[in-house]
């Protein structure tokens, strides 16, 4: 028998290996798959207490969630493209545009 | 016509505004000066058709029963004052209307007033014609003059009349002023404003006295509450007489009499028409209408009425003595106006108001033809008004000469003339009247004599003997244009007939007196028990009146036609009181020292030696001390509160700002503008913040 609570020990183990990824890795396109997999977990949460209270609208939330995903991974992708365009590269280490 | 008098004075408002402003206008505007005939066809034209209403006026107001011969209209209410105590305790509104009232004797007013004026103004278009510059100016003035006089003798209250009579002296001063490139002329403007300032002080209190005593301003509310508050004639000196006094004093600047005649001979500096008009015919008996107007109160203050008495005659004498000796033409004639305004005030003095007025209108009309046949002289000599340069003119103005001899006559009181009949008036009313006396007839008779004296001198001097003219001047002297001598001429005829109004009692009926009853009839009971009193009296009287004036008239024939030396020799003889005399007793020169330098006088007197020193050394010590002082003290605090500034102040202001600064340095380094950065720090405060919540078991 699966019981929440495994879903939501996957959903919390995908989001850790999330922030870690954003938190450390230094190429900008492996932190927006980073961000990616924290997106997911949330869905991975909502699909399962959907499941548990019998209430279809997490899954519709699950749905929007997907769509701004992809949207946003659109936009990410563009803006990666234009700095690369701009600086030769694609680590984070080497962007401190808004340095004070 | 009931309705309707009330425009008699806006004629001439109007045509003060379409000269004064189209004038203005015009000379703005294109720098051009409206035409000539323009303007005297507004300006005489105004004035007509105010005379052509007023007689209308007069007419309507015969047709009326005697005793409803008051009409007031009220055009519009002008003040709505709060609620004042009165003295009896009421409360009263001050309230004043812009009313207008005619009655028998504002009807005489405005009759003399756009009459003569309506003369002078048509003499004046002859007179004025060289003028350039100031002809639309001269004519505005004149017509603003007529306005504020037709409201002051026609106004329903004292306050409205208070506006006619500073109106009156503002143009008077004007026109006095009116050759705006000569001193002089400003002077004796400024001089005569100033001298009316001070009557007009006491009239402005004694209009709020009779406010406080009668909680009105109207005529006729006024003269009730004073019959109400006083029946009988106030023995101890109160408030009614105060309120005469303070009155009278008003008249006394107006109307230029003892102490405040000094400023009418200076108005000579005015053109000619303006002299007769102002300080002549109308304005100067602004002050006799008033005390007229008011004889409900003076009839009831008798010592008032003596005070009054005595200051006319006074001054009837002080005037006649003076123009005995003077040489200009023109300030002959000024006198002759204050000594015959002063007989104007004896008559209402002894309670005689309706021989006041009565001689007011016969004095408007060969004064003002006085004045003017002295302007037709001047005009022929080119402005030469000594008479010692004059003689002989005779036979070069034979119309000035005919018509000035009527008006030299008729103020001579030659019998059958004007003057005659009015002074004859007065001086019998002197004598007979209760409040007369004995001594006021024989100063009046005195004066008199005096008058044929003076008057007779003028004419001898001017018209008869040797030319005495300089010969630039003798080549030119031609007589006037018709426009300046048929003036004369209706004057001239004035001057005879309309003395024929008031008989004498053992002549004929007095037609004058009998209209003007109605309006004095709450006063002066005691005058008319006496008027009827011996006739043979009267007769004697007026003989002896008139055997004086020829005595007059014979001694300037001798002193000035026939036998010269004697005069001077005369005059030798008594130099010292002729000196006195000649510079008019000194009365300016005593106001001068007095008054106008007193400030320096007394402060020459204070500067005698010792004064002087210690004056200087209290300048130095004292005086400069103070000043040399407080100039240190305020160094010294303005140094300590520099100080104060730099170290104090300065030093707060720099802390904030180096405040700032320390804390944004250490601040900026956690900026470091690397995203993943920002991102731990992110994750950091969230496991805080739920840490914290998972602590605390929320």
């Amino acid at each position: 028998m699966v019981d929440i609570t495994h879903y939501l020990v996957l959903s919390t183990i995908v989001f850790s290996i999330g922030v870690v990824g954003v938190l450390t890795r230094r190429n900008v396109i492996i932190i927006l798959m980073s961000i990616e997999l924290m997106l997911n977990s949330v869905n991975l949460n909502l699909v399962a207490f959907s499941d548990r209270l019998q209430d279809p609208s997490g899954q519709v939330f699950a749905v929007f969630v997907i769509t701004v995903a992809a949207a946003e991974a659109a936009v990410g992708l563009g803006i990666i493209i234009a700095l690369f365009r701009n600086k030769e590269t694609v680590n984070v280490d080497e962007i401190d545009l808004m340095r004070g | 016509m009931r309705n309707y008098f009330w425009l008699i004075p806006l004629f001439p408002l109007l045509g003060f505004m379409l000269n004064g402003g189209f004038g203005l206008w015009k000379v703005a505007r294109t720098g051009t000066r409206p035409a000539k005939p323009f303007v005297y066809c507004v300006a005489c034209g105004s004035i007509l058709l105010s005379l052509l209403l007023s007689l209308t006026c007069f007419i309507a107001l015969l047709q009326v029963d005697p005793h409803d011969r008051v009409w007031e209209f009220e055009l519009f209410s002008w003040i709505h004052g709060p609620a004042l105590q009165t003295v009896t305790g009421d409360l009263a509104n001050f309230h004043v209307s812009w009313g207008f009232q005619l009655d028998p004797l504002s009807a005489v007013m405005i009759l003399v007033v756009t009459g003569v004026g309506f003369l002078i103004h048509v003499y004046s278009i002859g007179y004025m014609a060289e003028e350039e510059e100031g002809f639309y100016r001269f004519f505005a003035y004149m017509n603003l003059f007529m306005f504020m006089m037709l409201t002051l003798v026609l106004a329903n209250n004292y306050l409205l009349m208070f506006v006619g009579w500073e109106g009156v002296g503002l143009c008077s001063y004007l026109l006095i002023g009116y050759y705006i490139e000569k001193k002089s002329a400003g002077d004796a403007a400024k001089k005569a404003f100033v001298v009316n300032r001070i009557g007009d002080f006491a009239f402005i209190i004694g209009m709020l006295m009779i406010f406080t005593y009668f909680g009105s301003l109207d005529f006729t509310e006024v003269f009730h509450g004073v019959e109400e508050m006083f029946p009988t004639p106030e023995t101890l000196w109160g408030p009614l007489c105060w309120i005469a006094l303070l009155l009278f004093i008003g008249a006394t600047g107006k109307s230029a009499q003892i102490p405040l005649f000094v400023w009418l001979p200076d108005a000579m500096e005015g053109p000619t028409p303006v002299s007769a008009l102002i300080h002549a015919a109308t304005m100067v008996t602004a002050g006799v209408y008033m005390v007229a107007r008011s004889s409900a109160i003076y009839s009831r203050a008798p010592d008032v009425l003596f005070i009054v008495a005595v200051v006319g005659i006074c001054t009837a004498l002080l005037a006649a003595s003076i123009a005995m000796f003077q040489n200009d033409i023109k300030r002959v004639l000024a006198y002759s106006t204050v000594s015959q305004l002063g007989y104007m005030f004896a008559a209402l003095g002894v309670g005689a108001a309706a021989a006041g007025i009565f001689h007011l209108m016969t004095h408007a009309f060969f004064k003002a033809l006085l004045f003017l046949g002295s302007g037709s002289v001047i005009a022929a000599l080119h402005h030469e008004q000594d008479m010692r340069k004059m003689g002989g003119l005779r036979k070069h103005l034979p119309r000035t000469w005919w018509t000035m001899g009527i008006a030299t006559l008729a103020i001579a009181g030659v019998p059958g003339l004007a003057g005659f009949f009015s002074k004859d008036e007065i001086l019998w009313r002197s004598f007979s009247n209760p409040e007369g006396h004995l001594v006021f007839w024989l100063v009046g008779v005195l004066v008199a004599g005096m008058t044929a004296f003076y008057m007779m001198r003028m004419m001898f001097l001017t018209f008869h003997g040797e030319e005495r003219l300089s010969p630039e001047v003798a080549s030119h002297v031609h007589e006037s244009p018709n426009v300046m001598t048929v003036p004369l001429v209706i004057l001239a005829v004035g001057s005879v007939f309309v003395g024929y109004l008031g008989l004498p009692a053992w002549l004929g009926p007095n037609v004058f007196e009998h209209f003007l009853e109605p309006a004095f009839e709450t006063s002066y009971h005691g005058a008319g028990e006496s008027v009827h009193a011996a006739p043979s009296t009267e007769i004697l009287l007026t003989l002896v009146s008139v055997a004086l004036a020829g005595l007059g008239i014979y001694l300037a024939y001798q002193f000035f036609l026939k036998n010269k030396e004697k005069a001077a020799r005369l005059r030798e003889r008594f130099s010292g009181l002729h000196s006195i005399i000649y510079n008019k007793y000194y009365v300016d020169e005593a106001y001068d020292v007095l008054f106008v330098s007193g400030g320096t006088g007394w402060g020459r007197f204070f500067g005698a030696k010792n004064w002087g020193r210690f004056l200087s050394a209290f300048d130095n010590n004292v005086v400069d001390g103070a000043v040399n002082n407080s100039a240190a003290m305020t160094k010294f605090v303005a140094w300590g509160s520099g100080l104060v500034d730099i170290h104090f102040v300065d030093r707060i202001v720099n802390l904030v700002g180096e405040t700032f600064e320390f804390f944004s340095t250490v601040l900026r380094k956690i900026q470091t503008g690397l995203v993943q950065r920002y991102a731990l720090f992110f994750v950091i405060g969230i496991i805080l913040v739920i840490s914290f919540y998972l602590y605390m078991g929320v």
